[in-house]
């Protein structure tokens, strides 16, 4: 097997396929695309969050035969973006339900022009009530969406949970909540788009997933498949930002593009990119969790609750994932997941790193420490009893098959982190001090890949193919926006083929050229996509010696060669392979039981922080990644991937605050989103153990989303064991902690030394 | 229209050059727009993010935050001048090998930032790293491969380049 | 980027007497802009409205740091970069040098100048509160002449300055006499670089005998203006640093403190921190040896 042989490229830190043209400036980004006779366009938006559009008047001191004006009377298609659930318009058609929805679009030759007239264009609406959070959606009243706000529920049960609570030893509630949260990717969302009545549509721009835009272009333009074509240009960070959101933008931008008959550019500035598009969902999550006198788990009852905003979206699936996530990586018998995506008048929530299982993963192991503390244990010690092995089942009742090292990651993160002498040592220190420390932890799994029969529905194709010029190139849907697709893919195949490095490019990111090997998304490049093009290169040479001649051990020369006689033979040197699942994998959508996951990464996460309580702000001061993902692939690519995701988890714990007012972001600038910055960010600490996954390429696991669900818990778990006081919300800012901190405090008189 | 816009004069990357053009438009978008140097970018539009920071006499600034007409005269280095005669400089070298660029969008600015601080203070400590560089929003990196790409560069930094250096902290 | 261009004029006269004779011909018409870093962030967000900028960048006529025998001249064309460099600032205004760290990053100090943030007026502008507790004085210019008014007199509103639509700020003058004093400067930002204050104090006293002799307090955010807090001076002056008088200081700092709650951070965190800061101040006071 490949994934245990000794490797020559897969593995070594090779440079980014890509970094030089980013590091001189070379890299073409969307809004770095300038055509002949292009045009620009712009996005008239709604202002309330619900109401019927009574009227659109167009100032009548704007020459509007200028402009081209383009409404959902425009669509030649379906009126839908093309998700899960085709409910979200494209362009709102009579009525609005959310803030910032898109209603009418215009396009000028003069970008500056395009401002005078969005404020132009006069909307006005009778409103109607509107439901701005999970409890006001709850109540029912009024209903927004289908017959009773409920986007998606699911009930995932195990054992019997009800029979538990009478013979437990102890049952510990609680209710914990998390925010929205911003990607804040600093390349906003931007899309050119060409029509020809012969060509059709071909849009180019920054985004994740070219064949879910190719999807809803279809759709909306009522095209055949060859008439759309959708190319990625170079993207400035995503994080499941440009999952969905680029499907919109692009029907947008091609709108404009057809009536105008120009070439139309569409790039969001910062404030409307924050206004307009996805966040992460919030999520409120309760746990009633009864254990035995040992402090092992008998039942878990979880009641998760998700704002999905005011369309489907991708909140099935996101629910999905946090609901597979919310027990941890725990064994209990008993187990009553339910959980509930609820319509409110807000922009809809989408995907984002981690999709759900940040937040189930910030309520279970935030609950974890306030268990230790009801019952008087170790948090170490309860979590210790309580893990998953080799051969136990999960809350699916899925068995773990493949080796499970919770114990070996956490002994290491509590040896790194010098875990017990400094718990006694803040302990020792923090009374006399104003600036209290405190280490937290927090053990968590994150399942690789689409979530039960996902992979196979996908079903996707991936390959190889050989260019009369010599080159070899990987032929897959997936992008490259930082994670490092390109060098991972292109390893892979040069590693397979026995070729360089530099003899494997990456074919154009262009629907034309490439075939649908899926969504680069949850965390499943690397392990299957990546499987995919170890199949296809390893069956590339087994065609290459069958028909054209080549030897065992050929030379990287005799290679080319034999890719020329079998060019000369066939016509072209292309190899495919599509979507094979493990042996045994059973899933039911229906009861949520079976193998949820292909595969799991396994992490223990610690934070130390610092609470200053002049200030009432919390700081992490260092930080411990230490998890098992699989083989690393490139191990520098592996290590920027967990560090990114831990910065961004710090800003979800401590400073990320997406402030509504009547369902807009009324905080929607880069200075008053606060993400950490380079003196924000502490040192971080990254240490892989390596178990080879046999089906993921060359042994890899998914490793982009795990490092987003560890930092939260981990760090107000410290915080809880700085100050005494467990916090069950995130983002947890200083106003938070001095609120809750004044709230029971004495006035102590001041000491002098 | 555009007859009546003054000419105004910079030093680019080593080159004179002029461009006609409204003085308040953002020496950002000249560069982009007029100059077709594209490599410095807009993230914020708000001198928050750092990702269109260019070098201005010596000194680093947010190219959305100068009104072109305040750069007259003045020599103007960018992403694209930081490479000398196609061979990648030393910053450019560590990020490549470090890990220092992923998206690469904060990348030209990062890279100005960086020459900034390393050439007024080619040995940096780690919190002289961390503020040179705080103005320069990564979402990718969580800065830890950058701060090991400055080092990197600033380790194997050329004695002579200090000589320029006047006043280094 | 919601502004256009083309809606404004800008022109660069380049030395300080035209630029006076400008404003002497049209008061009210022309806004003087210097740095940038505050004007552009207004015209990105499509809110800059004055059609007709004169640029004071490069004017060398503004941008100076002088010491006298008595007191420090600094140009308000001088850039908070200038104010890092200069060994003099470091030495014996070091609030002022700390201050000049928190303004955005680099990439601003290089650009952002001592007279904007003060024209500016930002409730939360970071130069502000050690000005005042330096008890710094303003140096406007006109083709009329120039005046010198006290800083703490400088802001008379929200937004709003004692200048006359002619007049420029030409200098800030400190005093160079706070050596034996005992000095504390601190932001509470959003986070540690690119921050916007929610509360600032800085602070500079002289102890004779243990008794506080001379105070000065500025504060950032606590006011619609960067203010000095008089009456919480008031508390302190002539006390002894014991328990009860730093319970009066905080007691006199919550009374004085006027916050407001906004996207940034709420009131009554602002009153708070404030009063654990002059305690945090008053405490460092106590058992701080004077610099030499």
């Amino acid at each position: 097997m490949s994934s245990t042989a000794t490797t020559r490229i897969v593995g070594a830190s090779v440079p980014r396929k890509e970094g030089v043209d980013k590091l001189v400036g070379r890299a073409v980004y969307v809004d770095d695309v300038v055509r002949e006779g292009m045009w620009h366009g712009a996005t008239v938006r709604s202002t309330i969050p619900r109401g019927i559009i009574r009227s659109i008047a167009f100032d009548p001191r704007i020459d509007w035969s200028e402009f081209t004006v383009v409404t959902a009377a425009d669509v030649p298609g379906k009126n839908h973006i093309q998700l899960i659930v085709a409910d979200q318009p494209c362009l709102a058609d009579g009525r609005v339900n959310h803030c910032d929805e898109p209603i009418l679009l215009l396009a000028h030759p003069d970008r500056h022009k395009l401002l005078e007239a969005v404020d132009a264009v006069k909307i006005e609406y009778d409103p109607l009530p509107a439901v701005l959070s999970i409890e006001e959606s709850e109540k029912q009243d009024p209903i927004i969406l289908g017959e009773d706000n409920i986007i998606k529920s699911f009930l995932l049960e195990k054992g019997d949970v009800d029979s538990a609570w009478t013979t437990a030893a102890r049952i510990v509630e609680g209710e914990y909540r998390t925010g929205a949260q911003e990607h804040l990717y600093i390349e906003n969302n931007g899309i050119i788009a060409e029509w020809s009545a012969d060509n059709g549509l071909t849009v180019w721009g920054s985004l994740q997933c070219p064949y879910y835009v190719h999807k809803t272009l279809k759709s909306v333009f009522d095209l055949p498949d060859e008439k759309v074509r959708v190319i990625q240009t170079e993207t400035g960070g995503a994080f499941g930002g440009k999952e969905d959101y680029p499907s919109t933008l692009a029907s947008h931008a091609g709108l404009l593009a057809m009536k105008s008959g120009h070439v139309v550019k569409m790039i969001y500035d910062r404030m409307e990119d924050l206004a307009a598009t996805t966040k992460r969902h919030p999520s409120r999550i309760r746990h009633r969790t009864a254990l035995d006198k040992n402090g092992k788990l008998l039942a878990m009852d979880v009641d998760l609750a998700t704002d999905g905003g005011a369309y489907s979206t991708l909140s099935t699936t996101v629910l999905s994932r946090a609901t597979l996530h919310s027990c941890g990586p725990y064994v209990c018998p008993n187990i009553r997941v339910t959980s509930r995506a609820w319509a409110t008048n807000t922009v809809p929530y989408g995907a984002f790193r981690g999709f759900g299982a940040p937040q189930a993963i910030f309520a279970i192991e935030r609950h974890l420490d306030e268990i230790a503390a009801a019952i008087d244990i170790d948090p170490i010690e309860l979590r210790r009893r309580n893990f998953l092995h080799r051969g136990d089942q999960n809350a699916t009742e899925q068995v773990m098959r493949e080796p499970v090292i919770l114990d070996q990651l956490l002994d290491r993160a509590l040896a790194e982190s010098d875990y017990y002498a400094k718990r006694e040592r803040y302990a020792r220190e923090n009374s006399t001090s104003a600036v209290k420390r405190g280490i937290g932890i927090a053990a968590f799994y994150h399942g690789s890949g689409f979530t039960g029969s996902g992979e196979l529905y996908l079903n996707s194709l991936a390959g190889v193919d050989v260019t009369p010029d010599n080159k070899v190139r990987v032929l897959v849907s997936n992008t490259e926006f930082g994670q490092g697709t390109n060098t991972i893919l292109t390893q892979i195949a040069a590693e397979a083929l026995g070729l360089e490095f530099s003899d494997v490019a990456m074919a154009p990111a262009d629907t034309a050229y490439i075939p649908n090997s899926g969504p680069t998304v949850a965390s499943r490049t690397s392990m299957v996509v990546g499987r995919l093009i170890e199949r296809a290169s390893l069956q590339l040479l087994a065609m290459l010696r069958e028909h054209a001649g080549l030897g065992e051990h050929g030379s990287r020369e005799e290679f080319f060669a034999a890719c020329e006689r079998y060019r000369a033979a066939q016509g072209k040197v292309e190899s495919l392979c599509r979507y094979e699942a493990p042996p045994g994998i059973y899933w039911d959508d229906k009861t949520y039981h079976g193998e949820a996951y292909g595969a799991y990464a396994w992490a223990i996460y610690v934070a130390q922080v610092a609470v200053d309580t002049v200030t009432y702000s919390a700081e992490v001061e260092d930080f411990w990644a230490v998890q098992e993902v699989g083989r690393v692939l490139h191990p520098i690519l592996a290590k920027g991937q967990i560090e990114g995701g831990v910065a961004q988890g710090i800003g979800y714990a401590l400073y990320e605050k997406v402030v509504l007012q009547n369902g807009h972001m009324a905080n929607n600038q880069m200075t008053n989103y606060i993400m950490p910055t380079a003196e924000d960010v502490p040192p971080i600490h990254v240490i892989f153990e390596e178990i080879p996954f046999r089906y993921g390429g060359y042994g890899a696991k998914g490793i982009g989303e795990l490092p987003h669900d560890g930092p939260a818990p981990a760090i107000v778990n410290a915080i809880r064991d700085a100050i005494g006081v467990g916090f069950n919300a995130i983002p947890l800012l200083p106003e938070d902690l001095f609120t809750q901190l004044e709230a029971h405090k004495h006035v102590e008189e001041p000491v002098l030394p | 229209m555009s007859t009546q816009w003054p000419i105004i004069r910079m030093t680019v990357n080593g080159e004179s050059c002029t461009v006609q053009t409204p003085p308040f438009k953002r020496l950002l978008d000249v560069l982009r727009e007029d100059l077709h140097l594209t490599g410095a970018k807009e993230g914020c539009g708000e001198g928050e993010c750092g990702s269109c920071s260019v070098r201005m006499n010596g000194e680093l600034v947010n190219s959305c935050l100068v009104p072109v007409l305040q750069a007259e005269g003045a020599a103007i280095q960018t992403v694209e001048g930081l490479a000398c005669n196609s061979a990648l400089h030393p910053l450019q070298q560590a990020f490549l090998e470090c890990g220092g660029a992923q998206c690469g969008i904060c990348t030209p600015g990062m890279l100005m930032a960086a020459a900034q601080l390393i050439e007024r203070n080619p040995h940096p400590s780690m919190a002289e790293i961390r503020e040179g560089l705080a103005g320069n929003l990564c979402r990718c990196t969580g800065f830890m491969r950058i701060f090991e790409s400055v080092v990197a560069a600033a380790t194997q930094a050329p004695e002579s380049s200090m000589e320029h250096v006047s006043d280094a902290r | 980027m919601r502004g256009n261009a083309e809606s404004h004029q800008l022109i660069a006269p380049g030395n300080l007497a035209a630029v006076l004779h400008l404003l002497a011909a049209e008061p009210g018409v022309w806004t003087p802009i210097a740095g940038c870093t505050e004007i552009m962030v207004a015209h990105a967000a499509g809110r800059l409205t004055a059609p007709k900028l004169v640029s004071l960048w490069g004017i060398d006529d503004l941008r100076f740091i002088e010491a006298g025998d008595g007191s420090v001249a600094i140009g308000a064309g001088t850039t908070f970069v200038d104010l890092r460099r200069h060994p003099l600032i470091a030495e014996e205004l070091p609030l002022l040098a700390k201050a000049s760290t928190w303004i955005g990053s680099i990439a601003n100090q290089s650009r952002a100048t001592l007279g904007g943030n003060l024209v500016n007026g930002s409730p939360a502008a970071d130069s502000s509160p050690a000005l005042l507790a330096y008890d710094a004085e303003i140096e406007t210019i006109s083709v009329h002449g120039r005046r010198r008014i006290p800083y703490y007199e400088f802001h008379t509103g929200y937004k709003r300055n004692a200048l006359a639509p002619d007049e420029l700020l030409y200098a800030v003058h400190l005093p160079r006499r706070f050596t034996q004093h005992r000095q504390y400067l601190r932001k509470v930002g959003t986070r540690r670089a690119m921050a916007i204050s929610k509360v600032a104090l800085a602070a500079t006293a002289l102890l004779e005998h243990g008794a506080i002799r001379e105070i000065r307090l500025g504060a950032a955010s606590l006011a619609p203006y960067p203010a000095r807090l008089f009456k919480t001076e008031g508390a302190l002056l002539g006390q002894r640093i014991t328990p009860e008088t730093i319970s009066s200081a905080r007691e006199a700092i919550l009374a004085e403190a006027q916050p407001i709650d906004d996207i940034r951070s709420t009131a009554e965190y602002r009153r708070r921190v404030a009063a654990n800061l002059i305690e945090e101040f008053l405490i460092e006071a106590n058992r701080q040896e004077p610099r030499t």
